[in-house]
């Protein structure tokens, strides 16, 4: 091995130099990743939607604002936008009840408990493609078995789910909901299983019943699991793509039409990938803001032990 | 008392069955109605059980459909990126857990903050670049990033490495061992489970990817499970037991690896829902 000769004036600054040239050295391709993938792209990307980026043209010319300002003043844009609004406030909070539902059931103490939490588990990690088929029969009109439950058991026709404006769009949020639900039940249940035992014998000793457990015992210890559920369902809601895609296209009358679809469709069908980009990061803004609001209404509620 | 807790035991199954059933239902109608001939599809009222279960809608999609190939293409996407994440990451991963260096904590808050950033961001400045290298219309876009890191992979192993005793590189390092043997010798081998929890991710997340394959691929032999999957419900619109057992042909890869690897799946989600 090679050692220090007698010239070394500084050991420890040599040290420190082969230190950094090692941990470059080891992080080589994650630098060569984030630059590439990540944040050279992310400022591409503010740049091509300043510009009329198409396919196949020689010459591109700069926009300026254009782009946003033609999504401003479009109708079929605000449509889109408060779809997306419309997909994250329901699904959000009904996923996020759902999860905390089912963590709550599979924390109990049984046996068997375990096939449980595996069945719970299980849609989250089917493709959303091949979950959004399945539901896209489950919903049909005509041979669907939801429809058929509803026409034994209320003796009415069903609606017409994803033909239709009304339905479409609550038929999506199911779909996001059935199969994430056990995903986030898992990170609940972690969340459950760190808070400290003690404290809930002694409330249990003290008399306190089981939502006055559950309500100043064990949700105080899960608010940080509940923050990080809510952020990631957040970001997660905002690009919903799959769903669309696979059930609806964005329709009936652009019912369903979402912002991460709405990109796909200019950049890649379109090809107007300047305008895609500015809509691209009109979505960034928006998941950056709702982020950034979540960390600062943490203090209000969440609690650290 | 034991009353109470016998009710209460009664009451936590009822819950558990209920949920369960909510969730079993879906996959188990899916499931039979591809075993269905058409005039079961259409029989009403609809049976649970068909008198006449047939695995003729199976043979149609491997025989009649390229369904072998789009598996075949799904398996090398999905078998490469696993390969590029576990090494890419774990070099990285070794390098924030455990060398000190100018940097590593803005380096390692950077990486997290690509978890923010939505794809839709990235997603057309990168396919410019591989439109650029020529790579429309070939698995390179799909697998060659998880050759260059990544957040999710990164601060999982990461994580599991801070947990390995510094006592261990101390000896090694008294042995005249570098920080790559380090590395391959002591943190490789003891990161198993870790390493298990991340390949079975990515290979789970590429497998079931739609939006990257569909942008990128064109060619209908390239096609990878997902992509053939959405492409064949827009081609037979109403048959609608070949689409379900192209359903469960798609999700059978996942279910098998589930089975034998469940508490791997389980930990790389609880291990991400922890505090850094």
């Amino acid at each position: 091995m090679w050692r220090a000769g007698p010239r070394a004036s500084s050991p420890a600054g040599r040290r420190r130099l082969r230190e950094t040239l090692e941990g470059q050295a080891f992080l080589l391709p994650t630098i060569l990743g984030l630059a590439l993938f990540w944040l050279g792209p992310v400022m591409a990307s503010v740049l091509i939607s300043f510009t009329d980026w198409g396919s196949g043209q020689r010459m591109v010319s700069w926009l300026g604002l254009a782009n946003y300002r033609a999504l401003f003043t479009s109708s079929l844009f605000w449509k889109v936008f408060a779809n997306t609004w419309y997909y994250t406030v329901v699904s959000v909070p009904v996923g996020m009840l759902l999860s905390l539902g089912l963590a709550l059931l599979a924390n109990q103490k049984l046996r068997g408990i375990g096939l449980f939490r595996a069945i719970y588990f299980f849609p989250s990690i089917i493709s959303m493609t091949a979950v959004a088929l399945m539901w896209s029969f489950l919903f049909n009109p005509d041979l669907g078995f939801i429809n058929y439950v509803i026409r034994r058991v209320f003796h009415v026709p069903g609606p017409e789910w994803v033909n239709s404006i009304q339905w479409a769009m609550p038929a999506l949020i199911f779909v996001g909901v059935w199969k994430w639900a056990g995903y986030n039940m898992v990170i609940f249940l972690a969340g459950l299983q760190s808070i400290d035992r003690s404290l809930q014998e002694a409330a249990a000793m003290d008399g306190a019943n089981n939502w006055q457990r559950f309500r100043h015992v064990t949700w105080p210890g899960l608010t940080p699991t509940t923050l990080f559920v809510l952020v990631i369902m957040l970001i997660g809601s905002f690009q919903v793509f799959e769903q669309t895609y696979v059930m609806t296209e964005g329709g009936p009358a652009y019912a369903t039409l979402t912002m991460s679809y709405y990109i796909y469709l200019n950049a890649f069908q379109y090809f107007h990938m300047g305008q895609a980009a500015a809509l691209a990061y009109v979505l960034f803004a928006v998941v950056c803001i709702v982020t950034a609001l979540q960390f600062t209404l943490q203090r209000r509620w969440v609690f650290y032990q | 008392m034991r009353g109470s807790r016998v009710l209460s035991t009664m009451f936590g199954y009822l819950g558990l069955t209920l949920a369960a059933l909510f969730f079993l239902l879906p996959l188990l109608w899916i499931a039979i109605t591809s075993l269905k001939t058409p005039e079961q599809l259409f029989q009403y009222p609809p049976r649970w059980w068909p008198e006449r279960p047939t695995l003729e809608n199976y043979a149609y999609l491997f025989s009649k459909m390229p369904f072998i190939r789009y598996s075949f293409n799904s398996f090398k996407v999905a078998g490469l990126s696993t390969i590029g994440s576990l090494v890419s990451c774990s070099l990285a991963a070794y390098a924030f857990a455990r060398l000190r260096f100018a940097g590593r904590t803005a380096l390692f808050y950077v990486l997290l903050a690509t978890l923010m950033i939505p794809y839709q961001v990235t997603m057309i400045p990168v396919f410019i670049l591989m439109r650029s290298l020529g790579w429309v219309d070939t698995y390179y876009p799909l697998i060659v990033p998880w050759f260059f890191g990544g957040a999710f992979g990164t601060f999982l192993l990461r994580q599991f490495f801070l947990t390995i005793p510094t006592e261990l590189d101390d000896a090694a390092k008294i042995d005249g061992c570098s920080a790559f043997g380090i590395y391959w010798r002591i943190y490789l081998p003891l990161a198993g489970p870790a390493l298990t929890a991340l390949a079975v991710f990515v290979f789970m997340f590429q497998w079931n990817d739609l939006l990257t394959p569909l942008i990128y691929l064109s060619d209908p032999d390239k096609f990878t499970l997902t992509v053939g999957l959405a492409f064949f419900k827009g081609t037979v619109v109403t048959r609608w037991n070949l689409i379900m057992a192209g359903a469960v042909i798609s999700a059978l890869p996942i279910l098998i690896i589930y089975l034998a690897a469940q508490r791997y799946f389980v930990q790389g989600v609880a291990l991400t829902g922890l505090k850094g």
